[in-house]
């Protein structure tokens, strides 16, 4: 079979051998939670809770006017013991809230319609925004914004993303295997949304039976089509999906709307589904904590707000030496400095490797190898970014097209002088940011 | 636990490495030395032992004592250097000349230029280069595989006295093309067996370290143009120091083209510079002057040979 891919890419190792194979977990509910009032791209939230308050499991605690936004929800209810700035995967600190848990686990009554199809697009968008939906796959842009396209952009396709690039994480593959039903009335509330006349459910070929289930799961529905991708990574990213799927180029610089299509993570659409049926505000997240160094690798279902180290705990805790613990997958996860950061919208994993598989080589000069070229699935020339960076040279940086740089790192991957090239183009992206 | 690493991503990487790449040449040159010790004896050894160890040295204390970094020998890029360097020149040169060529090269045409990676100019042909400039008459001694006769080479008989002298010193065509991709004629050292370059060249291909676009650019122009004016591609081809320079030389990473499309115009440009010089030029060989020639031009094709970015429409 010609299956369908995008040009360039890698072929890491799946590393998907020690979850793939284990049903997702609810984690036991930790006696604590720190919820960080930022978890997504946009504005921050404004704290709506008090020190000493008692708040319920699904209880806004963050929301703010700006339209880029997401609420924060409380993951477990009992009491609100500290306001602070704690540490934070991504950010390094952020005000967070404190709750400690109280004995029950009670939730507050949100609305929910089992029969959502007589709603109005404007309702459903609103059930999204107060649920504090953001993309699952680990960007965490707010999905109520993400499904309000300018009038002028018609939406044709939507892509359910379950392509699950990243080595090691396992999550959306489990989600495709378990809830497909729920995911397939996640993706017809998208439709309804954006009048979408057609979507796709695509996935890498490595998941037969998460995709053959979906396919099951969408039998008879003329509109809805699963279709197998090429094993490669980053098939997951969005433009390289959608060059994919469609084969559209979405411009530089542009977003998918403008070709009109809308992506959603599976994990997304499973939230949606959720919020709108069973009315449970995005308080949870499937997780995979994995890696050598973790003892009993899981699929979990975590309680946003929950330390790594009580995940790494429920797992068994360590079994060697941790080397380098990563939020997310191996290629594009942040690599964090210990385990008190609290596990937020974003995570869709916790990668513990042990010391031996930390690569601690030193970098070397380019020599010239053109391997990063072949493999750039934006077709920039990431050796020539590098060295620019590296000489402060950012305008001519820009020439080279440095934001149109994904970060995929498939460049770093392949790079035999072992240079940082996405450390590189991150920080001429900051430093034209801050110009 | 207080020892966690933290980095940007990516956190992983495949197994290719500087060193792995260039032991992993050195050893695709390894059939070609011991065809060379077979033709021209052990002394060929020494010569190519000569040249690596004088490279060694010179890019050891040239780290360690003048620019005080790191000594990266274990690299394995000297080593192909000085090989290379060795392959090039003729097998009976005194000791002495191959230590001063890899001088030369590692010196002035890989440290002056800032290490491994900033290299203009390929450093092997730079240091051939030099040493046919001040010692031409020992630089174009060509001494007969297995029993030592001096004489001249294959090219030259072409250049001094025709393409039929050719076949006549050979006895006949097949003779000459057997004789020649076996190895058996006046040569450099390690140019000579065409067999087994591309056994070596298929150990490239096989591990990625080249691909076939300068090769094939660069041979295909070759056979092209000497078709084109009358000569024989296929003598062409396996005579001189083609094939050693279409799958070691022009192919160095650091002096060629970082793109795909770089690297054809690259190629086509190395084998027209080589029909040119053994036609018209005084040598009677061209392979390295055509290399050094076009490296000169990789910047300029690097900056204009780029690749169309994603969702980018070109102006």
């Amino acid at each position: 079979m010609n299956l369908l891919t995008f040009k360039g890419g890698i072929h890491p190792k799946e590393e998907k051998f020690y979850t793939e194979d284990k049903v997702i977990r609810e984690m036991p509910r930790p006696t604590k939670v720190v919820i960080p009032l930022r978890q997504h791209i946009g504005a921050p939230c404004e704290l709506k809770v008090a020190k000493g308050d008692n708040v319920k499991t699904g209880q806004v605690i963050g929301n703010s006017p700006a339209y880029i936004c997401a609420n924060v929800h409380a993951s477990i209810s009992g009491k609100v013991v500290d306001i602070a700035s704690m540490p934070h995967p991504i950010l390094g600190h952020c005000l967070s809230v404190i709750i400690e848990s109280a004995m029950e686990d009670k939730w507050v009554e949100v609305e929910h319609y089992r029969d959502w199809e007589h709603l109005t697009n404007e309702k459903l968008r609103m059930i999204i925004k107060e649920a504090g939906i953001v993309g699952l796959g680990g960007a965490a842009f707010p999905t109520h914004v993400k499904l309000s396209p300018p009038e002028d952009k018609p939406i044709d396709t939507v892509i359910v993303n379950g392509a699950e690039c990243e080595p090691y994480l396992t999550s959306d593959q489990r989600i495709m295997i378990e809830r497909a039903k729920d995911i397939i009335q996640g993706l017809r509330i998208i439709m309804k949304i954006l009048s979408a006349k057609k979507a796709f459910i695509a996935g890498e070929i490595n998941k037969p039976s998460a995709l053959s289930l979906m396919a099951k799961a969408s039998k008879g529905e003329k509109d809805i089509e699963v279709v197998p991708l090429k094993t490669k990574y980053p098939q997951g990213s969005e433009k390289q999906l959608i060059k994919a799927v469609l084969n559209r180029e979405v411009p530089s610089g542009r977003l998918p709307l403008d070709v009109g299509v809308v992506v959603q993570n599976v994990g997304t659409a499973l939230a949606i589904m959720e919020a709108v049926v069973l009315g449970k505000p995005l308080i949870d997240r499937t997780v995979t904590v994995t890696g050598l160094a973790v003892k009993e690798p899981q699929n979990f279902r975590v309680r946003i707000g929950t330390l790594f180290q009580d995940v790494i705990d429920a797992c068994g805790g360590f079994d060697k030496e941790p080397g380098k613990i990563i939020m997310g997958g191996p290629m594009m996860g942040i690599a964090q400095k210990s385990t008190d950061v609290p596990v937020i919208k974003g995570t869709s994993g916790i990668l513990v490797l042990p010391k031996k598989e930390v690569n601690l080589s030193h970098p070397r000069d380019c020599i010239r190898c053109g391997r990063c070229i072949e493999v750039c699935p934006m077709r920039l020339m990431p050796n020539m970014l590098g060295i620019l960076v590296e000489r402060a040279k950012f305008d001519e940086a820009k020439r080279y097209h440095l934001l149109d740089c994904i970060e995929c790192g498939s460049c770093g991957y392949v790079c035999p002088s072992n240079r940082s090239l996405v450390h590189f183009i991150k920080l001429g992206k900051f430093k034209i940011s801050k110009k | 636990m207080d020892k966690l690493v933290v980095s940007t991503s990516a956190h992983i990487k495949d197994s290719d490495s500087i060193p792995r790449i260039m032991w992993g040449v050195n050893l695709a040159l390894l059939p070609v030395l011991i065809a060379a010790v077979y033709f021209f004896g052990l002394y060929a050894l020494g010569v190519v032992l000569s040249s690596v160890i004088s490279a060694v040295i010179t890019e050891a204390v040239i780290q360690k004592f003048l620019f005080k970094k790191p000594v990266t020998v274990s690299d394995g890029s000297a080593v192909t250097c000085g090989i290379l360097l060795a392959f090039s020149i003729p097998p009976s040169v005194p000791l002495w000349l191959p230590a001063v060529g890899s001088f030369v090269s590692i010196a002035i045409a890989k440290q002056c230029f800032g290490g491994l990676g900033w290299n203009v100019f390929n450093p092997a042909m730079i240091g051939r280069a030099f040493l046919l400039i001040c010692w031409p008459v020992e630089m174009t001694t060509w001494t007969s595989p297995l029993d030592g006769v001096t004489g001249a080479s294959p090219l030259g008989i072409l250049k001094e006295e025709g393409f039929s002298k050719v076949v006549e010193f050979f006895g006949n065509r097949t003779t000459m093309y057997t004789d020649l991709f076996i190895g058996n004629v006046r040569g450099s050292l390690g140019e000579t067996s065409c067999l087994l370059l591309l056994v070596g060249a298929c150990y490239l291909f096989y591990k990625k370290y080249i691909s076939w676009h300068i090769p094939v650019s660069f041979l295909g122009t070759i056979a092209l143009l000497s078709w084109m004016t009358g000569g024989d591609p296929l003598f062409a081809i396996l005579s001189g120091g083609c094939i050693l320079g279409a799958f070691f030389i022009a192919t160095d990473m650091v002096t060629s083209p970082v793109t795909k499309t770089g690297q054809l115009i690259f190629g086509i440009g190395v084998g027209a510079l080589v029909v040119l010089i053994r036609a018209k030029a005084g040598y009677p060989e061209g392979v390295c002057y055509a290399v050094l020639l076009m490296n000169t031009l990789t910047p300029l094709i690097d900056r204009y040979i780029k690749p169309k970015p994603f969702g980018v429409v070109k102006k």
